[in-house]
Order: C-alpha cells, then sequence, then structure tokens
C-alpha cells in the first residue's frame, strides 16, 4: 500500500483485514487442527482394521455397537473427508488455472466428500441403533 | 543463475534433479490424493456392513483378494508415509527444524518410519487374520 494513497485506514487496520479471499488464514489454521485430530484417529482406525481383517459380520457390527467405537468410527470420517476435501481444494487451486474448470471441480470434490461423510455416519448410526 | 537478473530461477522440472526434501515434499500431495480416493473403500466397507451380512461379506471378500490386498498394502504405507510427513509438517509449522541438516536427518526419520510401520502392520495383520 503506497504511502500516499488517499485512505483514512491506518496500515495497521488493512493488514488486520482478511485478505482477498475474506477468510484469513481460517483454511490454513482448520488444515492444521484436522490433521492434529487425525494422528490419535488413524492410529485407533488402523488398529481397528488389522482387528477386523477378515472379520464376520456379526463381529464387526459388535464393534461398532461399543459406544467409543461407533464415536471413533465417526469422527475418523467426518475429519477425514474433511481434511481431505480441504487438502484436494489446495491440490486443484494450485494445477487448475481455467476458472470455471477450478470451481466446478472444487464444488464437486467439497460436495462428494461431504455426502461420502454423511454415508459414513449414518451407516455407523444404522448400525450402532441396530436398525 | 542464467536469467541475467541474478535472480534465482525455479526448479526446471524436466532437467533438475530434485533432491530428497522435494520429492517427498510431492509425494506427501500425491498419497494424500490417493489416500482421499482410497477413503471410497471405507466407505463401501462401513455402508456394506450396515446394509447386511451378504454386501459385508462382498467387501470383505474384494478387500481379502490379491487385488483387495495390494491396494490395502499400497494404501497403509501411503497412510503412514502421510502420517509421519505430516507429523513433520506440524514440527515445520511450529517454526521448528527448518535447517538443512534437521531436513536431511528427517527425511530419513520419515522414511524409515513409513516402512518400520507400514511392515510391522502387515506382520501383525496377517498374524491375526
Amino acid at each position: 500500500m503506497a504511502s500516499n494513497s488517499k485512505t483514512l485506514r491506518s496500515p495497521l487496520q488493512v493488514a488486520r483485514g482478511l485478505g482477498s479471499a475474506k477468510h484469513g488464514t481460517e483454511h490454513w489454521w482448520s488444515q492444521r487442527l484436522t490433521s492434529i485430530a487425525l494422528v490419535p484417529l488413524t492410529v485407533w482406525f488402523v488398529f481397528g482394521v488389522i482387528g477386523h481383517l477378515g472379520a464376520g459380520h456379526a463381529e464387526f457390527i459388535a464393534w461398532m455397537k461399543s459406544p467409543f467405537s461407533a464415536v471413533m468410527m465417526v469422527l475418523t470420517a467426518v475429519v477425514t473427508f474433511h481434511h481431505a476435501q480441504s487438502g484436494l481444494q489446495v491440490v486443484i487451486e494450485d494445477y487448475v488455472n481455467v476458472e470455471w474448470q477450478k470451481m466446478a471441480l472444487i464444488i464437486g470434490v467439497k460436495f462428494l466428500s461431504f455426502a461420502l461423510a454423511a454415508a459414513c455416519v449414518l451407516a455407523v448410526v444404522k448400525i450402532f441403533i441396530g436398525a | 543463475m542464467a536469467n541475467g537478473s541474478g535472480r534465482p530461477l525455479s526448479p526446471h522440472l524436466q532437467v533438475y534433479k530434485l533432491p530428497l526434501t522435494a520429492v517427498m515434499s510431492i509425494t506427501h500431495r500425491i498419497t494424500g490424493v490417493g489416500l482421499a480416493v482410497g477413503t471410497l473403500l471405507l466407505v463401501w466397507w462401513l455402508v456394506a456392513a450396515a446394509a447386511g451380512p451378504e454386501a459385508f461379506a462382498r467387501a470383505q471378500g474384494f478387500i481379502g483378494s490379491f487385488f483387495g490386498l495390494l491396494l490395502m498394502f499400497g494404501w497403509s504405507a501411503a497412510l503412514y508415509y502421510h502420517l509421519c510427513n505430516g507429523i513433520r509438517h506440524l514440527v515445520w509449522d511450529a517454526g521448528k527444524a527448518f535447517e538443512l541438516t534437521d531436513a536431511d536427518r528427517n527425511n530419513k526419520v520419515v522414511l524409515g518410519a513409513t516402512a518400520v510401520l507400514t511392515v510391522l502392520t502387515w506382520i501383525v495383520g496377517l498374524a491375526v487374520w
């Protein structure tokens, strides 16, 4: 910002703005937050998958009927898809330069990610309540 | 640099041999995209379990097939890589380990941890299966 520009806003006030996207560091921060959350969730998930490789249906249902496992699985699915759509958005922004293609891909990835997360949550809830 | 301005050029990817740190950086992104695609398997697994025993048996059958196990192996290696290198990124975000000597050492730490965790997981996985 040129010092002689005709504005009453101080440089500090300008710097405190949220930037051109009006989101500030929100996207960056949510990527970090979800990645921290995914460290313990991933460890739990890997152990869970190992314990149920080749498991029968009844065994799997019994696992998901435990409140702890059900909550962990819901968290794993939701945080994983949130992290994935957020990361894929950055990849698309970096490599797709035609505006409408970029927007179409970002919107498609986000819709698909949240739809898949919802499917996972519904599946766990259905098993948990035994419907 | 030969651009006449005295300013550094971006690496010319066709002729510039990327250092390990750079290869590991792009690998983090590639494994991330791969893992995102791999979540489809997770969705199938959970939805099949909710749908009933036949659907679940079909999903488990696919996962237990040669192609399924190959996918799972690649997926587990990518998961551990992204996890270990992701922790390294969090360390960078904290403003630490930026020196070249740190980066060179942590390249090896991440690769070693990925290999050890992947192999250990499959030894335990195939033992309990």
